[in-house]
This record gives structure tokens, C-alpha cells and sequence, in this order.
């Protein structure tokens, strides 16, 4: 009772930084609530992961079952509605990614418990659990409070704290496994990985990226006279991919890539977090964006509150003149 | 293929200052300018890809105001066949669990393969509401799909992970899938369809046409309160370059190349 069960996210033998990071905010919430905070870990052949989360002085409970080798919505969903019964616990965390995601809010409708989602902050107020998220691209924030009940369930946002420095080793419980049935429906079939294009924009020295204030793909001609006159290669929010302006391989952010080049130059791109996520460890940034609140000035070295196309065609022109 | 397709009425803030009002618990949003939200839009797209391959009807389902039938007209100029839209102020709209109940109760009497949507809306980010439809309906799901394939009694999907991983999964019909940005091209509306969408039935409900009990779905029955909203601060510690457009991309291209950025 009163305890925070952290679900640690693992793909293909590796733990996600989600599971690290949560473990800055769960602590804390426990403390309030009177309990602990514990690390759940549920896959297959688990010793080694388990052994990592245990670094931070917290319990590691481990589910071990061969049919938790690859992530299945439904197995999840199964599983922890069976271990909140046993449990009882007072927040279940799990991280905000394509995971958390799947099985979440149906878990949440099955139990008939309270979901916020996409959490990025989480904290006591008054005896309430209140969490913060962001709308509108993070243009807005909003909290939400919890009414009572048995469990709050939250997804936590990946990137949204830093992980904790690790301390002493946690004990390690073996749990059965919840899963008792054989489930018919959803199939594992298989990992693709994303395609390799013809730059790999991780190796890149300068970036010009574009998002959605491009427009139109006639518009890309000056984006890529610029690029040209600094020997950058071009990158893009996930607006851009979706336009089809630029290939997958390009895209920078969450679902994409993350770069560190030496000059990331950001036009017509909002900064959405999946989006900074990607590129906040360039060394210099210049964003250029209509918006004077875009959230892409938080990360900005040099900013310039304008629309593109009128800044875009003299910059090209200057910086060809200066080479 | 008996498809529904869920979508969602919502304003372009992309390249706007958004100011909240007085109450402080909504957003002023009369500057904006609306229209579909961009997964919805792709979802869309993907039902009536589907319906051309595989035959069958789409039905459009939208909770929204009046004026959001200019979006649902235009999904029906692409290609879907009919539309529900759902109009009631008790919705408790800004937790995606209570939508997700209204929702299924739009979908109760219907027969389904499939209900489309997109994982996630432009302006409440949750991604919950289709996750948690599928759940209400009893139904499989996938969600922030970017791929699908439909085989015989069930379909094939590429979920998109982090990091431009794919996940492919196959699940039995009848099924929700969430559907990401960029699975496929949305059409523009052909001017044809457009004049037939005009036609097209589309029907306006409330709560109580659907046989939902208000008090299952609104502010009281929601678990979650919407405390307050408000602008985050933009802490930036950039150089803002200030000027004529052109003074300012001169002050750039000096600082760059002076830096050796360049």
C-alpha cells in the first residue's frame, strides 16, 4: 500500500532511459504516500537488467517468462491488471513511448482506475497528486488532479527529467507470472529497422533542418541553396517527413534521429519536445520561427523572430559573399 | 470492410501565439483557424485506401461542433460514405477516457472491421483515446501504426517505436487501429466529391439519441480534474537578432562566419 510501481521499459535486450528517469520522480511520490517506490521489470531472461535497476537502492520485482520476450500490448495489459490486484499499488508509472501507449488507457478503462498521459511533471499538492502536461505542441501547459482511487496510473514523458545518479544496490524479487492464459489475438511477427539513406545525418558538421512553416515543396530550392553554399546537409522535423519534403532517414527527433552537429540551423520548426529531443545536443543553434513563444527559442543559440522567406534568400546571399 | 473512421476538429496553432482565456482553463481559440487533426487526417486517407481495395463503406465519427461539418464533409469529398456527428456540451472533453466511452456508445449497434484514427491529436496529446475506444468495445487494437496490411480475418501492422524502429504485429478483425502522421499521401478532395459529400448522410446526435447516460461520461464522472492551464515561459537564453528582415540575416551571416560556424 502507498507504494509507486515503476514499470522499467526494455526493447531488444536493452533498458529504455525512460526506466532511469522515472526513477528520479517515484521516490519522492512514495514518500509522500507512505510507501516505496518499486521497480517492476517483466521479459525474459531478465538477470542482467535486473541487475541494473537495482543500482538505485530501490526493489527490482522481476517477472521471468519466456512470453515476455517481446513486448505485447495485451500480455502487458493482462499481466498488470493481475499485478495491481496483488500489489495494490497507489501509482503505477510506465513511460510515455510506443509502448506505454498501447496498453495504458486500456488498462485504465478495464479497471476503471484514472490515466493521465504524456506526464512531464508529477507532484503532491494539498494531498492530491497533481500532474503537468503540455498541449498544443508546449505552447500550453495543464494540470491535472487525480480524484481518489485504488491506483493513479501515469505515462511519463521519455526526456523529461534526468535520470538519477545510481546509489546503493535494491533487493531483487522473483514475482510468478501474472500471465496465466495463452493469448490468442496479437501476434509478434517481427523488428524492421529504418531504412539507410544517402547521408547520414548524424555524422553531419551542419544541419539546416525545416519544418512545417516550409509550406510547400517549391519552397525548397532556397533551403537547399543555402545548404549549399555552407556544405550543410538537410534535415527536418517530423512535419517535414510526414510532407514527404525530405526522407525518413532525415528526420530529426523521438521517431527519427538525434544529432550533435556544429551548427544546427532550425527554420520554420516550432521545437515540439520529440523534436528537441533530437537536436538540443548541437553545439551552436539558430532558429528562425514566426512564433516569438515557439518553444524551438528555449534551445536557441542565436534566434530570430521572422517569417523564413524573408530572412532565408539575404542570409544565402551574405554568407556566399563572406566565404 | 465495414470501417469507422474517428476524427477530431482542432485548431492550427502551429505558427501562432496561443493566449488562454479568462477562466484560465481554456484555450482562446478564435484566432485559429480549425480543421482536421493531422493523424485523423491520415487516418482517413488509410479507410479510403482500404475501401478502394477491399470494398465495403466508411463511416466518418466525430465528436464536435457545428461548424466542424466542414471538415466531416470534406473527409466524405474523399471518399467516405456517411458521418455521425456527436454534439454535447456535458462530454467531460479534456479526459480522452470519457471520450473514448462516447465514442464506443456511437459504435454499440454497429457492425465494424475496423475503426480508424489517429494516435494522437494536435492540440491534448494524450494518445489515449483510441487505446482506451478498443478496450470500451471489447475490440483488439494497435496503436501509431504506420503500415497496414489486411489478410484474411485479420490485419498487419507496422507500429512506429522510438527511434525509427518498426514493431510488426498481426491482429484479429474486427480491431482499432491508431494511425501515425506520414503513413500514407492524404488526397486532396476532387472537386466532384465535393459536390457528392454535400449529399452524403450525416447525421447529428446527442448524448441522449445514443442512449448514453450523461452522468457515465461527464466532468463528475471523469477520475481527473483539469486544475488550471498556463503558458509556460519560454526561458531562452538565445542572442535574439533584432532588425529589418534583411538586417537580421546580415547580422546572422556576420555572426556565423565571425565564429567560425561557417
Amino acid at each position: 500500500m502507498g507504494n509507486v510501481l515503476v514499470l522499467a521499459e526494455h526493447r531488444q535486450g536493452a533498458l529504455r532511459d525512460v526506466s532511469f528517469e522515472m526513477l528520479a520522480v517515484a521516490p519522492k511520490i512514495a514518500e509522500e504516500l507512505g510507501g516505496e517506490a518499486v521497480v517492476l521489470l517483466m521479459g525474459s531472461g531478465m538477470d542482467d537488467m535486473a541487475k541494473k535497476m537495482t543500482g538505485y537502492g530501490l526493489k527490482v520485482m522481476v517477472v521471468d517468462d519466456p512470453a515476455f520476450e517481446n513486448f505485447n500490448a495485451e500480455k502487458y495489459q493482462m499481466a498488470l491488471s493481475a499485478l495491481l490486484d496483488d500489489l495494490k499499488p497507489s501509482v503505477l508509472m510506465v513511460g510515455h513511448t510506443a509502448q506505454g501507449v498501447d496498453f495504458m488507457p486500456a488498462l485504465a478503462v478495464e479497471k476503471k482506475l484514472p490515466l493521465v498521459a504524456d506526464v512531464v511533471e508529477l507532484a503532491f499538492e494539498d494531498g492530491t497528486l497533481k500532474a503537468t502536461r503540455q498541449l498544443y505542441s508546449g505552447k500550453v501547459n495543464a494540470v491535472v488532479a487525480f480524484k481518489p482511487a485504488d491506483t493513479f496510473l501515469v505515462t511519463f514523458r521519455e526526456g523529461a527529467v534526468e535520470a538519477p545518479e545510481a546509489s546503493a544496490a535494491g533487493d531483487v524479487e522473483k514475482l510468478d507470472s501474472p500471465l496465466k492464459e495463452e493469448v490468442p489475438y496479437r501476434k509478434f511477427v517481427e523488428y524492421v529497422e529504418a531504412e539507410v539513406g544517402d547521408v547520414d545525418i548524424t555524422q553531419s558538421d551542419i544541419l539546416v533542418a525545416i519544418g512545417r512553416g516550409l509550406k510547400e515543396d517549391k519552397n525548397l530550392p532556397m533551403v537547399e541553396e543555402l545548404a549549399t553554399a555552407i556544405k550543410a546537409d538537410i534535415a527536418g522535423s517530423r512535419a517535414a517527413t510526414d510532407a514527404g519534403w525530405i526522407p525518413h532517414d532525415r528526420q530529426v527527433g523521438t521517431s527519427g534521429k538525434a544529432v550533435k552537429p556544429k551548427l544546427y540551423i532550425a527554420m520554420g520548426i516550432s521545437g515540439a519536445f520529440q523534436h528537441l529531443a533530437g537536436m538540443k545536443g548541437a553545439k551552436t543553434i539558430v532558429a528562425i520561427n514566426k512564433d516569438p513563444e515557439a518553444p524551438i527559442f528555449t534551445v536557441a543559440d542565436y534566434a530570430i523572430v521572422d517569417d523564413m522567406f524573408k530572412v532565408l534568400p539575404k542570409l544565402t546571399e551574405k554568407l556566399k559573399e563572406l566565404k | 470492410m465495414k470501417t469507422f473512421v474517428c476524427i477530431k476538429y482542432v485548431p492550427d496553432t502551429s505558427e501562432a501565439e496561443v493566449k488562454l482565456n479568462p477562466d484560465g482553463l481554456t484555450v482562446d481559440d478564435s484566432r485559429f483557424s480549425f480543421d482536421i487533426n493531422d493523424a485523423d487526417n491520415y487516418a482517413v486517407e488509410e479507410s479510403v485506401i482500404i475501401k478502394e481495395a477491399q470494398g465495403g463503406e466508411v463511416t466518418v465519427l466525430s465528436i464536435g461542433p457545428k461548424k466542424s461539418e466542414v471538415m466531416i464533409r470534406m473527409a466524405m469529398a474523399k471518399g467516405c460514405d456517411k458521418a455521425v456527428r456527436i454534439e454535447d456540451d456535458r462530454i467531460a472533453a479534456h479526459d480522452p477516457l470519457m471520450v473514448a466511452k462516447v465514442l464506443a456508445g456511437g459504435l454499440k449497434d454497429q457492425e465494424f472491421d475496423l475503426v480508424l484514427t489517429g494516435c494522437m491529436a494536435n492540440d491534448d496529446w494524450h494518445m489515449s483515446t483510441g487505446v482506451a475506444l478498443a478496450e470500451e468495445l471489447g475490440v483488439n487494437h494497435a496503436s501509431m501504426v504506420n503500415k497496414v496490411e489486411i489478410l484474411d480475418g485479420k490485419v498487419k501492422v507496422n507500429r512506429e517505436l522510438e527511434g525509427g524502429l518498426m514493431e510488426v504485429v498481426e491482429v484479429d478483425l474486427p480491431a482499432v487501429l491508431t494511425i501515425q502522421t506520414g503513413i500514407n499521401e492524404p488526397r486532396y478532395a476532387p472537386i466532384r466529391g465535393i459536390r457528392q459529400a454535400q449529399k452524403k448522410e450525416l447525421n447529428v446526435v446527442s448524448l441522449d439519441d445514443m442512449g448514453i447516460d450523461a452522468a457515465a461520461v461527464n466532468a463528475d464522472a471523469s477520475q481527473v480534474v483539469l486544475e488550471k492551464l498556463y503558458i509556460p515561459e519560454v526561458e531562452s537564453s538565445a542572442e535574439f537578432i533584432e532588425g529589418e528582415p534583411d538586417e537580421k540575416a546580415e547580422k546572422l551571416a556576420s555572426i556565423l562566419q565571425k565564429g567560425g560556424l561557417v
